[in-house]
């Protein structure tokens, strides 16, 4: 349980990580350690407005999203940790939790009749294309690689016999997984203004209050997610005791915010329309690291 | 009778403007743009009999030649824009302005949304009345399967001005644009009839905030000129010093802004400060950091002394240097290059045919440059060389920008090594009767024009003033064209054009 109640505490200072990280590279000082709950404080206790035009739809995104996040952390194993639940074929169930979650918010979205957002989820689900296929294959590989069918099965055993040209293409493809999904440059740029530009952002514009705070909330902890299947794929086979084990994961966390705030300070997003190659790229990786299991 | 010659800054008695037949007129100014003239201004004037006449300006940069004619137009006239589109916006403007109809307009629409100068003559009934709402009117369909619309503000999300833009849609092209402007309308040139008085130059400040003293300069040579007098070289020098620097600020701003608009972090927060420093660069000459109450007719406000002078050189050293490092990242960072090159391309011929001024029409292989080609009575722009590329890409405007920076930095170098002596402001005399004449300034964003025509006390009959914007926002249109809507924004502020400068 321990793992799910750091999760939901600890992922709000991810983000601030990513920030501060790129305040260092631009001259700033960027935001106090603690402005992800800041914000959250402020969300949370806000009334909400809503558009006439809006039905249940537009409330339930967020809140189904959250919780599919909160039921992709149970089955989560951490830096080598086992999961709470944990049973044969959960990862498909992770999966179709981060899918559900992202369709729950593009139904949302196009709920509100903007053209904006439309426009937005529209993105959204052409990218989905390239990204859902690619974590799939790139599960599958682990699976394979490891003889285990659920996730903390895989990762516990990836951590004594996972071999290294394995290890190295698959992290490298879930690198760039982990950057598409939270919408991170050099595919969507969080902290851009120019709606036209956006495809999360817009995505939530018409939203406010608790409803923001959640999506907020779940973005942090979708770094925590699909960041926690990325760092389990640290060789962490010398270690053994479990608070090391966990004290691995959250470093491996933290220290792939501190990458990816890397990369957005030194490289520019990608045109729209070549977003597909880079995500193809990511799941030729996931492939070619499931052809390696094949010998 | 053909057109008459003109010189820059040369006033011409009114009554040497030839007046053609409409039939004439609309030939001569077909042939010259044939010939490679170049439309500069065409507006009306109102006349005692509540008639309108026409007057355009045409010039010929390769040779710095000025020419102007004017005709009758009666209550409407064959458009010259299906032939010549560069005229398309000012045949909207008259129109709008004196409600003469030009037949044949292929996209008639009014360009700001105000009454007629000429109450009862009208071009669009429906918008006759008091409350004239911008932008509400027909817009450009386009129909067929997949099609769709997105409209973008009046209200923006960054800080920028009112404008609403249209985009028709198929998925992430873009097949048409639309801009629809005219919301900081205010009247300017209405408000600068009988002057010049003690607040006209204030209007010339804010006629584009950021083109404070690029304005003020135009205005001031052409009251000066009006008057028979120059100001003195020290002043001519300190204006064109502050000229340069407000190109430095802006364009710094704009590779800036460009950065940013890619997500390239570096860069972007860079050139945010840097822009800054030359800002205090213009606070240093005169106490405001965009230029207000440095330009005056006569002069300028405030003289320098050589520790000023040393401190304005020591400080653009230092930032040219920081500009250059942040710049430099642009061209060598491979993402942003991908973003840049082939974004929002405007062909020469699309550049000539619209008549596009300024960077955005050096980018596309077009060689002009006030400072070259009609420069203002001093020496100060010997030799200069015109920045000029050919791709007319995001990257090209980008580039040319770049390239004037570096020149600009150099040029204040050389202006503030050898400034001349003597003082900063004189007396001129009120401005000749009936008289002509035609100031020209190259402003950061391009060429600014404007026309001055007095009356027979002296005072002014009709002030046009032509921002570079009112010729380039079309080019921003067609750059868009076949691209992909999430490039919009990185288009526009490669263009980076004025709304107010647009709407006077």
């Amino acid at each position: 349980m321990l793992q799910i109640v750091l999760a939901v505490a600890l992922s709000p200072l991810l983000p601030v990580v990513i920030q501060r990280v790129k305040a260092l590279f631009a001259g700033r000082q960027g935001p106090p350690w603690l402005q992800g709950y800041f914000d959250l404080w402020k969300l949370l206790r806000k009334g909400g407005t809503y558009s006439r035009t809006t039905t249940w739809v537009f409330r339930a995104g967020p809140l189904v999203n959250f919780a599919c996040l909160l039921v992709a952390l149970l089955i989560l194993p951490l830096g080598g940790l086992p999961a709470v639940v944990s049973f044969d074929g959960d990862w498909i169930l992770l999966a179709y939790m981060l899918a559900l979650g992202r369709f729950c918010m593009v139904v949302a979205a196009l709920d509100t009749g903007s053209s904006f957002e439309g426009m937005g989820a529209s993105r959204e689900v052409q990218f989905a294309v390239f990204t859902e296929p690619a974590l799939l294959l790139g599960l599958a590989a682990l699976a394979r690689e490891t003889g285990m069918m659920s996730l903390s099965g895989m990762y516990g055993e990836l951590a004594l016999t996972g071999e290294v040209p394995f290890r190295i293409l698959l992290s490298a493809g879930m690198f760039i997984l982990y950057l598409a999904e939270n919408c991170r440059i050099p595919v969507d740029d969080p902290a851009t203004h120019l709606e036209l530009t956006m495809i999360h952002e817009v995505m939530v514009l018409d939203h406010g209050a608790v409803d923001f705070g959640l999506i907020q909330w779940g973005g942090a902890l979708k770094l925590w997610v699909v960041g926690a299947l990325w760092s389990g794929l640290l060789p962490l086979g010398a270690l053994r005791h479990p608070l090391a084990l966990l004290l691995a994961g959250l470093g491996g966390l933290l220290g792939l915010a501190v990458l990816t705030g890397v990369v957005e300070s030194v490289m520019a997003r990608l045109r729209l329309l070549r977003m597909p190659q880079l995500l193809v790229g990511a799941g030729m990786m996931c492939a070619l690291s499931l052809l390696l299991t094949f010998r | 009778m053909r057109a008459a010659a003109l010189r820059h800054l040369k006033p011409l008695p009114v009554t040497e403007v030839p007046v053609l037949s409409m039939r004439a007129f609309r030939r001569e100014i077909l042939a010259s743009v044939e010939d490679g003239w170049r439309l500069v201004s065409f507006h009306g004037a109102g006349r005692p009999d509540d008639a309108v006449r026409l007057t355009a300006v045409l010039a010929l940069d390769s040779s710095g030649e000025l020419k102007v004619l004017a005709a009758d137009p009666g209550e409407s006239y064959p458009a010259l824009t299906p032939v010549c589109p560069q005229a398309g916006p000012f045949e909207r403007e008259i129109a709008e302005q004196w409600g003469v109809t030009p037949e044949g307009h292929p996209w008639l629409k009014p360009l700001r949304f105000h009454g007629s100068y000429r109450p009862g003559h009208v071009v669009w009934p429906e918008l006759a009345g008091e409350n004239i709402q911008p932008s509400v009117m027909d817009f450009f369909d386009v129909e067929g399967e997949g099609i769709h619309e997105v409209a973008v503000g009046p209200v923006h999300a960054g800080i920028i001005e009112p404008g609403h833009f249209r985009f028709h849609c198929h998925g992430e092209q873009v097949l048409h644009l639309e801009i629809s402007l005219g919301y900081q309308h205010r009247g300017v040139e209405r408000a600068l009839l009988g002057g010049p008085h003690p607040r006209t130059i204030h209007h010339m400040e804010t006629l584009a905030g950021d083109t404070t003293i690029g304005h003020a300069t135009t205005y001031c040579r052409a009251v000066e000129a009006l008057a028979g007098c120059q100001a003195p070289p020290r002043a001519r020098a300190l204006r064109a010093v502050s000229l340069e620097l407000e190109r430095l600020s802006n364009h710094t701003g704009d590779l800036g802004a460009l950065a940013g608009d890619v997500g390239y972090l570096p860069t972007a927060s860079f050139c945010g400060r840097l822009r800054g420093d030359f800002l205090n660069m213009t606070a240093m000459l005169c106490g405001s950091r965009f230029g207000r109450g440095l330009v005056r007719p006569g002069g300028v406000g405030f003289d320098v002394d050589a520790g000023l002078t040393a401190r304005l050189l020591e400080s653009l050293e230092d930032t040219c240097r920081d500009v250059a490092g942040a710049v430099n990242l642009l061209w060598e960072t491979s993402s942003v290059r991908a973003r840049f090159e082939q974004t929002g391309t405007v062909s020469a011929a699309m550049a000539v045919q619209l008549g596009l001024v300024g960077p955005a029409a050096r980018a596309s292989g077009r060689e002009m440059d006030v400072r070259r080609d009609f420069p203002a009575d001093d020496a100060h722009y010997d030799d200069w060389s015109i920045a000029m590329l050919t791709s007319g890409d995001v990257m090209a405007r980008a580039r040319v920008r770049w390239l004037e920076i570096q020149r600009s930095a150099e040029f204040i170098r050389r202006c503030l090594a050898d400034l001349p002596e003597g003082p900063v402001r004189m007396e001129c005399g009120p401005p000749a009767a009936d008289s002509l004449v035609v100031s020209m300034t190259e402003g950061w964003r391009g060429e600014i024009v404007h026309v001055a025509q007095t009356g027979a006390a002296g005072r002014f009959a009709r002030y046009k003033v032509v921002d570079p914007s009112f010729h380039n926002w079309m080019g921003l249109a067609m750059a868009l064209r076949g691209q992909e809507i999430s490039d919009f924004p990185l288009c526009n502020k490669s263009f980076n054009l004025s709304y107010c400068g647009h709407d006077l």
